[in-house]
């Protein structure tokens, strides 16, 4: 009787540890995931996690909008829905650095548990205006690296910044992604032209080039394309849907001030 | 020639300084810490230089542009090594510039105008350059594997009198 007890009392110990290790890893991915990181960086990192934890079962799934997290043999399997996702590599270099962390061994899960929702809930992104100063200055710098003339730096200068500045307010707006891109880009647009037309800039197209790099999704293009050369077939063709869909809003934002000039 | 090589050098300067800048400036707003913001610049940096001097010597712009990105992925992977930060805080900013906005712009500016042929040509062309940026990620990637497991793995098995495997 005895013994039955001591067998059933470590089962439920062990059963709670292997549901706390996914909560653990499913967290881990999501905040990588919202966050900017790889697929194959967020599935090598939660099932790294759980091997240090020395769960070595452990199968992760990773899409752009969903993590599918399961443990072999055991009745633990988490789904999470991924709504948001931005670029905040801050995050997920802390993340990175936990789970190197918790690699080295000595680590309590309920000490990685708390500070993974600490990082999960804070916000430590710079300044907005230093974003935005940041938009502009690349906007200006870009039109010198592709050629452009000196004169041209000040309207590059101001539309890259309210470029910056209007997808940082269209999307407090809404949260559809494709109408504050189409919004800013029609912004750029707008005040390249009218730099030209009073006379303050030279050439339309590099200022126009210039001040929408920072709204061209660069990144997302090229990971699409990694991903499905790496064999990540799902997430790469999704993720080159999403990239195709904010570049087409941002030619089209850029077409509609065009077609004013 | 001595007014050539002045304008080479001031060029060299100039791009130099403006890579360096935008590349900072993409970091901010991707929100990399301090640190590795300054070393992503400078690994932008030296990539655009690559970039930029290999198109005007030659004019093929795949060739410049898988040249970078493979140069980015290699220094960004030594660097992540280096510093134990992700890959992707240093490769991330340097990529931008190479990425074909221009030629996007382009392709839109031939939408508005009617000229759908020209469009979609052009529209190939960004097309097979965003493919020479990730195709210079993922060599550099596997350079950087098949050297760590006949390099790295070999000297700890020297010095441990056993192997590592991490998978």
């Amino acid at each position: 009787m005895n013994g039955f007890y001591k067998i059933n009392k470590t089962n439920e110990k062990n059963i709670n540890f292997i549901h706390e290790v996914a909560e653990v890893c499913v967290l881990a991915g999501k905040i990588l995931l919202e966050n900017g990181a790889e697929t194959f960086r967020v599935e090598d990192t939660m099932n790294r996690l759980a091997q240090s934890f020395s769960v070595h079962e452990a199968q992760s799934f990773v899409t752009p909008t969903g993590i599918v997290f399961a443990i072999e043999g055991r009745d633990v399997t988490q789904l999470v829905r991924i709504t948001r996702r931005g670029t905040n590599l801050r995050k997920v270099s802390e993340v990175n650095s936990l789970s190197r962390q918790v690699a080295e061994g000595g680590a309590q899960i309920e000490e990685i548990h708390r500070r993974l929702k600490h990082i999960d809930r804070i916000v430590n992104t710079y300044p907005e205006w230093l974003q935005i100063l940041a938009a502009a200055a690349a906007s200006s710098c870009f039109l010198i690296m592709f050629l452009g003339r000196w004169g041209d730096i000040l309207p590059a200068f101001i539309a890259g910044g309210a470029g910056q500045a209007g997808t940082i307010y269209f999307h407090r707006l809404t949260k559809v992604k494709f109408f504050s891109e189409f919004m800013s880009s029609i912004l750029v647009g707008l005040i390249a032209v009218l730099s030209v037309r009073i006379g303050m800039g030279l050439e339309l197209n590099k200022i126009i080039i210039g001040a929408v790099m920072p709204l061209v999704p660069g990144v997302p293009i090229t990971n699409a394309v990694r991903d499905v050369m790496a064999g990540d077939l799902v997430s790469g063709l999704s993720k080159s849907a999403e990239a195709g869909l904010t570049a087409f809003a941002i030619g089209i934002g850029i077409a509609f001030a065009l077609a004013l000039y | 020639m001595k007014v050539n090589e002045l304008g080479i050098i001031i060029t060299f300067l100039i791009q130099s300084m403006t890579s360096f800048i935008a590349t900072c400036a993409f970091g901010i707003i991707y929100n990399i810490p301090r640190k590795p913001l300054i070393h992503g610049g400078l690994i932008g940096a030296i990539a655009w230089l690559i970039y930029f001097f290999l198109y005007q010597w030659n004019g093929n712009d795949f060739v410049a542009t898988f040249a970078a990105s493979f140069v980015i992925a290699l220094t960004s992977q030594i660097f992540a090594r280096l510093y134990k930060n992700p890959v992707i805080v240093y490769s991330v900013a340097g990529i931008i510039p190479l990425v074909p906005g221009g030629l996007t712009y382009t392709v839109m500016s031939r939408v508005v105008g009617d000229h759908y042929d020209m469009a979609i040509h052009l529209a190939e062309k960004a097309f097979v350059l965003s493919g020479a940026i990730a195709m210079g990620l993922i060599f550099a990637e596997v350079l950087y594997q098949i050297f760590k497991k006949n390099f790295f793995d070999k000297v700890k098995k020297l010095n441990t009198g056993v192997t590592f495997s991490r998978k």
